[in-house]
C-alpha cells in the first residue's frame, strides 16, 4: 500500500505512463520494422506518410479500424473474440515487473522473473484458443505449433536464467540488476544469455521461429480468420511481446539501467533498442526451420545446454564457496 | 552452421549502408529510353499526313487484341482507317503492332502515365492516338516508296521503283 499521497501520484504515474509507452512503442515498432527491413534490403521502406513515413503507424491504425471486423460464422465467438484480448493482456501485465530505472517501474515483486514466466505462459493461451475458436484447419495447425513450440522453448527457457538468478541470489529484477554493478551478466552467463535468446524468440514467434504463423505454409497461421482491430491486438501482442524480451534480456544479463554518463532510463531504452534492432536483422536475415528441426533442436541442443550451465554455474558457486 | 548464421546476419547488416536501390517514383523521374514501350500513337509522314494505310496487322498480332480498326479510302487512292480505337486497359505494352507496321505508323512512346478513374476513359480513338509528327523515324513516308498507285503518283513512280514490267518485252 502506497504510504502517502505522493507516492501514490508516483505509482499512479508509473503505471499509466509505462501502460501508455509500451503500446506506443509497440505501434512504432511496425514502422521501425519496416524501415530497418527495408535498408536491409536497400529499399526506403514505408518514407511517405509524415516525416520519414512515421505516420504511418497511424494511417495503418485507421485502416485496421474501419476495415469490417468480421466474425466467422463457424467460430467460437465468445472465445474468438477473447483470444486477442489475452495476448494484450498479458503481455502488458509483464511489463509491470520491468524495473525501467531506479524509480520507474511498476512494481518489485520479490517472484518478478516467475511472474514473467507466468505472463508469457498466458500469451500461448491466446494463440490456442484464438486458433480453436476459428474452427479452420490452418488456425489449427498453427496453434497446435504454437503450442508445442512454447511448451518445449518454455522449459529451457526457465533453466537458462536460474544462472542469473543464482548468481544474484533472488528473483527480483531490480535485485538482479543491482547485482551487476561490477559486471554485466552477459560475460558469466553468455551461454544463458544466447540460450534465453533464442527462447525468448520462439516465444515471441518471431522469424525465424515463427511457424505457428508461418505464411508460406498455413496462410497467416493461428489469426487467419482474424481481421480488423482484433487481428491489430494480436499484431502489437507481438511487439509487445518483443519490447518485452528485449526489455527482459536488458535487465538481466546487459545489467538493466546501469552505464556511466547518460541518465538511467537513456541507458536502459538504448540497450533495449539494440536488442529489438537484433531481433529485426534476425527476421531479415534468417530462414524458418522445418517443424522437426525446430524441436528436436529445442529439446536435443537447448535443453542439455541450459541445463549444463545450470550445473556449471551452481558448481562454480559452490566452489568459490 | 553457427558461424554461417552469423555471416549472414553480417551480410545482412552491412546493407544498412548501402545505397537504395529505388527510384522514388513520382518525386524523381526514372529516365527512359526513347525505345521505351509506353503509350502507343499514331504518327503523320514527313508531309503532315496520316501513315496508317488501314492495313489490319497490328490488329492481327496484337496478342490481347485490343485494337480495332476499320479501312476507308480516299478519292486519290490512299487508304486511311476510317476509325482507329487502342483499348489501353487491355494493352499489355508489347510493342508487337510497332514491329508488324508497315508503314512506321504505329509507335510506342516514353510515357506510361495514363491512369484514369474510368476505365471507358482508357479506350483511345484516332484523335487521342495521332500526334502532329513523324515520330522516331523522321524521313520515311509510305506512299513515295510503296509501288502502290495513288493520285499524282502512277506505277513505277516511287522512290527506287523499277519500271512495271512491259508485257510486249518478254518475248514469249
Ligand atoms: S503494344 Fe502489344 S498489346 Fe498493345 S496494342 Fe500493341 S500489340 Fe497490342
Ligand atoms: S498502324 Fe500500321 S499496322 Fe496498324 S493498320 Fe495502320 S498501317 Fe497497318
Amino acid at each position: 500500500m502506497p504510504a502517502t499521497t505522493g507516492e501514490a501520484v508516483h505509482l499512479v504515474l508509473n503505471i499509466f505512463g509505462i501502460l501508455l509507452a509500451a503500446v506506443v512503442a509497440a505501434a512504432l515498432l511496425t514502422w521501425v520494422e519496416r524501415r530497418l527491413l527495408g535498408f536491409w534490403q536497400d529499399r526506403p521502406g514505408p518514407n511517405r506518410v509524415g516525416p520519414f513515413g512515421l505516420l504511418q503507424v497511424v494511417a495503418d491504425m485507421l485502416k485496421l479500424f474501419f476495415k469490417e471486423d468480421f466474425l466467422p460464422r463457424f467460430a467460437d465467438i465468445p472465445v474468438f473474440v477473447l483470444a486477442p484480448v489475452i495476448v494484450m493482456a498479458a503481455m502488458l501485465l509483464g511489463f509491470a515487473v520491468i524495473p525501467f530505472a531506479p524509480h520507474i517501474g511498476v512494481i518489485d515483486l520479490n517472484i518478478g522473473l516467475l511472474f514473467f514466466f507466468a505472463m508469457s505462459a498466458m500469451a500461448v493461451y491466446s494463440v490456442v484458443l484464438g486458433a480453436y475458436a476459428s474452427n479452420n484447419k490452418y488456425a489449427l495447425l498453427g496453434g497446435l505449433r504454437a503450442a508445442a513450440q512454447t511448451v518445449s522453448y518454455e522449459v529451457f527457457m526457465g533453466l537458462s536464467l536460474m544462472g542469473v538468478v543464482m548468481l544474484a541470489g533472488s528473483f527480483d529484477l531490480r535485485t538482479i540488476v543491482l547485482a551487476q554493478r561490477d559486471g554485466w551478466f552477459i560475460l558469466p552467463q553468455f551461454l544463458g544469455f544466447a540460450i534465453f535468446l533464442i527462447a525468448g524468440i520462439a516465444e515471441s514467434h518471431r522469424l525465424p521461429f515463427d511457424l505457428p504463423e508461418a505464411e508460406h505454409e498455413l496462410t497467416a497461421g493461428f489469426h487467419t480468420e482474424y481481421s480488423g482491430m482484433k487481428f491489430g491486438m494480436f499484431f502489437v501482442g507481438e511487439y509487445l511481446s518483443i519490447l518485452l524480451i528485449s526489455s527482459l534480456i536488458t535487465t538481466l544479463f546487459l545489467g538493466g539501467w546501469l552505464g556511466p554518463w547518460l541518465p538511467p532510463l537513456v541507458w536502459f531504452l538504448l540497450k533495449m533498442s539494440l536488442l529489438v534492432a537484433l531481433f529485426i536483422l534476425l527476421r531479415g536475415a534468417l530462414p524458418r526451420p522445418r517443424y522437426d528441426q525446430l524441436m528436436s533442436f529445442g529439446w536435443k541442443w537447448m535443453l542439455p545446454l541450459a541445463l549444463l550451465n545450470l550445473l556449471v554455474t551452481g558448481g562454480l558457486l559452490l566452489w568459490r564457496g | 552452421m553457427i558461424s554461417s548464421l552469423l555471416r549472414s546476419l553480417w551480410l545482412v547488416f552491412r546493407h544498412l549502408f548501402r545505397r537504395n536501390v529505388t527510384v522514388q517514383y513520382p518525386d524523381e523521374q526514372p529516365y527512359l529510353p526513347p525505345r521505351y514501350r509506353g503509350r502507343i500513337v499514331l504518327t503523320r509522314d514527313p508531309d503532315g499526313d496520316e501513315r496508317c494505310v488501314a492495313c489490319n496487322l497490328c490488329a492481327v498480332a496484337c496478342p490481347p487484341d485490343c485494337i480495332s480498326l476499320q479501312k476507308t479510302e480516299d478519292e486519290d487512292g490512299r487508304w486511311r482507317p476510317e476509325f482507329f480505337r487502342i483499348n489501353f486497359s487491355r494493352c499489355i505494352m508489347c510493342g508487337l503492332c510497332e514491329d508488324a507496321c508497315p508503314t512506321y505508323a504505329i509507335q510506342l512512346t516514353p510515357d506510361f502515365e495514363m491512369s484514369e478513374y474510368d476505365r471507358q476513359n482508357m479506350v483511345y480513338e484516332k484523335e487521342d492516338l495521332l500526334i502532329n509528327g513523324p515520330g522516331k523515324y523522321h524521313e520515311y513516308s509510305f506512299y513515295r516508296v510503296a509501288g502502290k498507285a495513288i493520285a499524282g503518283k502512277g506505277k513505277g513512280q516511287g522512290l527506287n521503283e523499277k519500271k512495271p514490267v512491259d508485257l510486249h518485252d518478254l518475248n514469249l
